[in-house]
């Protein structure tokens, strides 16, 4: 069966958006839990200093909007001599909006560890930050990981906004063939059904951590 | 008693949380395979006493000396090497959740100890045997009972090689079931010659193993002496007194 011009032509775009969507979303969920454990560690053990640097980063990236944040990247830095290809202003903005909400599910995984384990650890010979890093963050993982995937799936949707600085993603992609036919409904329906796939490949893909870092008296019994 | 080989001083220790004061001037002379058992009511200062030995919580005033060297309280690296010679045991076990029996041993080997992994291994599966739990290594600890928990803890500390233990009430969180394998641990403990300093209320332990017992009273010693002179017939001691309603609730629940 030969599809249509315009459903060729669709498929074409929407699968070359995918792929720039997948290049987006993959470092910026890496880059976001790595900040998240960092900034998260910080907020709950941090010193003062460095604790209200690390407060204030998740005051401003969750308190304000994601456009905004990638308005300010990407035409904003421009001002003061620092130019960000689409792109690379994306994948920042989406790291660091990413970063600032995983930090809030590290931050509570952390303060739900009994003090007993730090304990247990003090008692022997562990230097603070031995007992942090072998026995807190370990544990840490498993309570925090249904909430940072969470934040995972919400990622991959938010990242339809790239295309507003210009980085021409699935949405966007889809957003021209859909202007230049006039046929949003299938289009969007269409776009609709590429995240629902990428959303559960993400689903799939937590569910093998979760099971792979599964260990006897954490989450189901 | 001249000849005895003072191995841990603790001199006029003290510490307060805001303005209760919980441990008030507490001095302590442990002698190489000596063994110290405190009593006394909740809330005496028994538990914070000896979490001040090991800094755990560190003390406001007074002096640590192990092997007559002293302790600098704001060295961390004192309060470390102190931390490894002088093993705890908690009233709730605190094995790392997240390793098997074998793991919560082998962690501190390798990362305090920087022991190589195989060597660890080897001298976890030792301590384990010890403790009867050879079959266990690979248990985690949701999936282990709390006398077998407790086990691993003092396998865990031995590991170390301390020079002295710790005991934080060992067999109080324990169903009564479960307390008589983790006081013939502590006994064989004993019998090897093991240097401790135990809070507990269970009868036994007091009177057999005791070469002195602290009785502790809103932070300080109050009565301290051998359990023959401080619980013999017709004594009237605190810590007779104390340990006769012990006893009495021994034989109500027995």
């Amino acid at each position: 069966m030969e599809l249509s011009p315009f459903y060729q032509e669709l498929f074409v775009s929407l699968n070359r958006g995918l792929v720039m969507s997948i290049a987006l979303i993959v470092p910026s969920a890496v880059g976001g839990v790595l900040i998240g454990i960092v900034a998260g560690a910080i907020r709950t053990y941090g010193n003062r200093y460095l604790k209200t640097i690390a407060d204030c980063y998740a005051a401003v990236f969750r308190g304000t909007p994601l456009v905004i944040q990638l308005f300010v990247l990407y035409f904003g830095l421009p001002n003061i001599g620092i130019y960000l290809t689409p792109y690379v202003a994306a994948v920042l903005g989406f790291t660091f909006c990413s970063g600032a909400y995983q930090s809030e599910y590290v931050r509570g995984a952390l303060l739900s560890i009994k003090s007993g384990q730090y304990l247990g650890g003090q008692a022997l010979g562990f230097t603070t930050f031995q007992t942090i890093v072998w026995i807190i963050i370990p544990q840490a993982v498993r309570r925090a990981i249904h909430g940072c995937g969470n934040e995972i799936i919400y990622l991959i949707k938010y990242s339809s906004l790239a295309f507003i600085v210009t980085c021409i993603e699935l949405t966007g992609e889809g957003k021209t063939i859909a202007t230049e036919y006039f046929r949003f409904t299938e289009v969007f329906g269409i776009i609709g059904l590429y995240y629902l796939g990428l959303v559960s490949l993400a689903i799939i893909i937590l569910k093998k951590i979760e099971q792979r870092l599964f260990i006897p008296g954490f989450g189901h019994h | 008693m001249t000849e005895k080989m003072v191995i841990l001083r603790v001199n006029n220790l003290s510490k307060s949380f805001g303005d209760s004061t919980i441990l008030n001037s507490v001095s302590i002379e442990l002698a190489k395979g000596e063994i110290k058992v405190l009593i006394g009511p909740s809330g005496g200062g028994k538990s914070t006493l000896l979490q001040c030995i090991n800094c755990l919580v560190v003390p406001d005033a007074g002096e640590i000396e192990l092997d007559n060297a002293r302790i600098q309280f704001t060295r961390k690296q004192d309060i470390y090497r102190l931390r490894q010679q002088v093993g705890m045991i908690f009233q709730d076990f605190n094995l790392f959740d997240h390793l098997t029996a074998l793991d919560n041993i082998t962690i501190a080997l390798r990362k305090v100890k920087k022991m190589p992994k195989k060597e660890a291994e080897k001298r976890a599966r030792l301590e384990l045997e010890q403790v009867g739990l050879g079959d266990k290594e690979t248990l985690y600890p949701a999936q282990l009972s709390g006398g077998q928990k407790q086990r691993v803890a003092i396998a865990r500390a031995l590991a170390m090689d301390p020079k002295i233990l710790l005991l934080d009430e060992p067999t109080s969180a324990l169903d009564p079931t479960l307390i008589g394998e983790v006081i013939s641990v502590i006994k064989g403990l004993a019998v090897k010659g093991m240097t401790m300093i135990m809070a507990t209320h269970q009868i036994s332990l007091i009177y057999n193993l005791a070469d002195e017992i602290l009785f502790m009273e809103n932070g300080r010693i109050v009565e301290q002496g051998p359990p023959a002179a401080l619980l013999a017939a017709g004594n009237k001691s605190k810590s007779q007194g104390f340990c006769d309603r012990l006893n009495e609730l021994s034989e109500v629940e027995g």
